[in-house]
């Protein structure tokens, strides 16, 4: 599905909050280093899952990417252009070709706005991309593309259901018709049932319109299934980023194998023989992370050579995808038993 | 841009089977949904227009509110007196009750009740109502701009309101109607000067709102769209933080009509022989135990000006709330 046509990279992406002290005279004491070095690309009509626990710099990244947070240092490149520099109409314009869908439908649609005006603001926003009298019809085509009622389109947000909050969100998302989409949890916070008709809307969608997903989620499972390639994050950084199946089969970071063994697997059968890996202790504060590699403090294969040189983003031997560690070896996590 | 392929368009079948979530469709907006279905675009503002002239209350509040405002124009149609003419007041007469040709009775002056209190209708809604406008657009527009921006512009403002806020009302009110006396009307110079002292009141408000609003995932979505700062305020913010400056703007109503009395008892406000609900409360305030009519009947009036802006703006606080329509 993936053709080989970049439109998106990324490149030592870093994005530093800044910890200020004092009122009136702001000094600098450090900063939250949530995004540290990120760098991938992302290619037409592919999915790239990102996961991670709480606070490791997904929903940062994903604003980062938005140009909704000025990157700290490095550069987000949609076809060809930097849009971490670009200001005023260029930014307009680039937008155009990167949307997003929120993590939570009850806030992210105006409770005081039609879902006519919901999905129409694009319209508004960007006048070139319809011409006024066309609009309503666009909306209700809309509509029908996500699979809600086009005669719904005078209804307030209050008057569905979560799934369809969220359709009417991925709805926005495309109508001006983005080649990247950035999902931020976008299911996360619906019923399990529901979860499972977003998602597979979502793929319909990348299938007729050659979309390119940013799909953060911590559930695995979810990212998986729809996901070409996943990226892991720890503490800011990608410590594995590979094939789904490389990282589902042949995770090679300890992170990433302690984050599967600790998915839940539905058959009682021999799920109790499984292998799990308990990490000891909470992440480390991203104000003040590990020297060396991020995960050493809480790592069982930890050596000195962890906390003194910090473990590049590269493929390591034995190991057919790119992971962050000085001891890489593949390990089935979820297979094992 | 360079997308080959169109979202929107004829010709996608699998999309034509209806994906049922449950859908909730609230009872009683059945009919007009049928009357709209595909038809007419919808907005906040339309709907709210619809939804409210079918409100009892809000239909009840614009006929009083229609007839206080005739009467301030056209106060001889409600009376043959006039009060200004010093023939039809009798000291004879003074604190007479209620007759056949005085319905409300007479004054502390022997002046005629009800002819002074259709009179003074003019000054004390022209006060009110032109003081709450001032106050709501003044204090609403640098609140949303100080709530949204944020930063140096809050910083600024803010502590010019607390400026505000430290100088007391009657005290500041009377040095700025003491100060402009005479280079404007009396009327002008009691608005000014309540305005002025009252605005920041709807400031904190409105200011405390859009800040609350402007954290919503829904302001992050349109400026991901790149939505600009004006339509974020105005199309976003305002909409989500007008209800609380609508109720407080409208229960002030009645404490600007009550604040010009005190000006005018203190010498700079609305002076006899003009008149207004104020100055009339003042004035049998002395005599209250032995004639409280003088003091009742304009002190009804304004209370029944006041209950009907307060209606009003409740009815319209709820119909710009989709959730409670």
């Amino acid at each position: 599905m993936s053709s080989s046509e970049r439109v998106l990279e990324v490149r030592d992406l870093v994005k530093h909050f800044p910890l200020t002290q004092g009122i009136v005279f702001k000094r600098q004491i450090g900063a939250i280093k949530a995004v540290d070095g990120v760098s991938f690309d992302l290619r037409k009509g592919e999915t790239l899952g990102i996961v991670g626990e709480s606070g490791c710099g997904k929903s940062t990244l994903a604003k980062v990417l938005m140009a909704l947070e000025r990157p700290t240092s490095g550069s987000v490149t949609i076809n060809g252009k930097d849009i971490a520099k670009a200001r005023g109409s260029e930014l307009k314009r680039m937008r155009r070709n990167i949307q997003m869908v929120m993590q939570d439908p009850y806030t992210s649609l105006n409770p005081r706005m039609t879902v006519g005006d919901i999905i129409g603001e694009p319209f508004e926003i960007h006048t070139e991309v319809a011409p006024k009298g066309d609009r309503r019809k666009k909306v209700q085509e809309l509509l029908e593309v996500v699979g809600l009622n086009p005669d719904h389109i005078n209804r307030y947000p209050h008057q569905f259901s979560g799934g369809q909050r969220q359709r009417i969100g991925i709805a926005r998302g495309l109508a001006l018709q983005p080649e990247i989409i950035v999902c931020d949890e976008p299911v996360s916070a619906l019923d399990v049932s529901i979860q499972a008709q977003v998602i597979n809307l979502l793929e319909r969608l990348q299938n007729e319109f050659d979309l390119a997903y940013i799909f953060i989620a911590h559930d695995l499972s979810v990212v998986r299934h729809i996901s070409d390639r996943v990226g892991v994050m720890y503490l800011g950084k990608f410590v594995e980023l590979g094939k789904d199946n490389d990282i589902y089969d042949k995770p090679a970071h300890p992170y990433t194998q302690a984050l599967l063994s600790a998915v839940p697997v539905p058959d009682p059968e021999g799920r109790e023989q499984r292998e799990r890996i308990i990490l000891q202790g909470d992440p480390p504060s991203p104000a003040n992370p590990p020297t060396g590699c991020r995960f050493r403090t809480r790592c069982w294969k930890a050596q000195e050579i962890c906390a003194e040189q910090e473990p590049l983003l590269q493929i390591r031997p034995g190991t057919g995808h790119e992971s962050a560690c000085h001891f890489a070896e593949t390990h089935d996590v979820v297979h094992a038993g | 841009m360079s997308n080959p392929t169109q979202p929107v368009g004829p010709g996608l079948p699998e999309t034509q089977t209806m994906v049922t979530d449950q859908v909730v469709p609230p009872a009683q907006e059945g009919q007009r949904k049928g009357k709209q279905k595909g038809g007419k675009p919808a907005s906040l503002w339309t709907d709210a227009w619809y939804d409210l002239r079918r409100r009892p209350m809000f239909i009840l509040s614009l006929i009083i509110i229609a007839v206080l405002l005739v009467m301030s124009f056209w106060p001889s149609l409600f009376t043959s007196i006039d009060p200004f003419n010093a023939r039809t007041c009798d000291l004879s007469t003074a604190r007479q009750l209620p007759s056949a040709g005085h319905m409300f009775g007479k004054d502390n002056l022997g002046c005629d009740v009800y002819a002074r209190t259709i009179y003074g209708a003019r000054n004390s809604i022209v006060i009110g109502v032109f003081t709450t406008l001032i106050t709501a657009l003044l204090g609403g527009l640098l609140g949303i701009i100080s709530g949204y921006f944020s930063g140096a512009i809050d910083v600024i403002s803010s502590r010019v309101t607390e400026i505000f806020f430290a100088i007391p009302p009657i005290l500041g009110a009377l040095l700025i109607a003491a100060t402009f006396r005479g280079r404007a009307n009396s009327i002008m110079l009691v608005i000014l000067a309540l305005a002025l002292l009252g605005w920041p009141m709807t400031f904190r408000i409105m200011r405390a709102a859009v800040i609350t609003a402007k954290s919503q995932d829904f302001v992050v979505a349109a400026k991901a769209l790149g939505a600009g700062a004006g339509r974020i305020m105005f199309r976003h913010l305002l909409p989500n933080s007008l209800a609380p400056v609508i109720v407080v703007s409208t229960i002030n109503l009645g404490g600007f009509i009550a604040a010009e009395a005190a000006l005018s008892f203190l010498g700079v406000g609305v002076q006899s022989p003009d008149i207004s609900w104020g100055l009339m409360i003042a004035d049998a305030r002395n005599r209250f135990l032995d004639a409280p009519l003088p003091l009742v009947f304009p002190a009804v009036f304004l209370s029944i000006t006041v209950l009907a802006f307060i209606m009003m703006g409740d009815a319209v606080r709820d119909a710009l709330d989709p959730k409670l329509r």
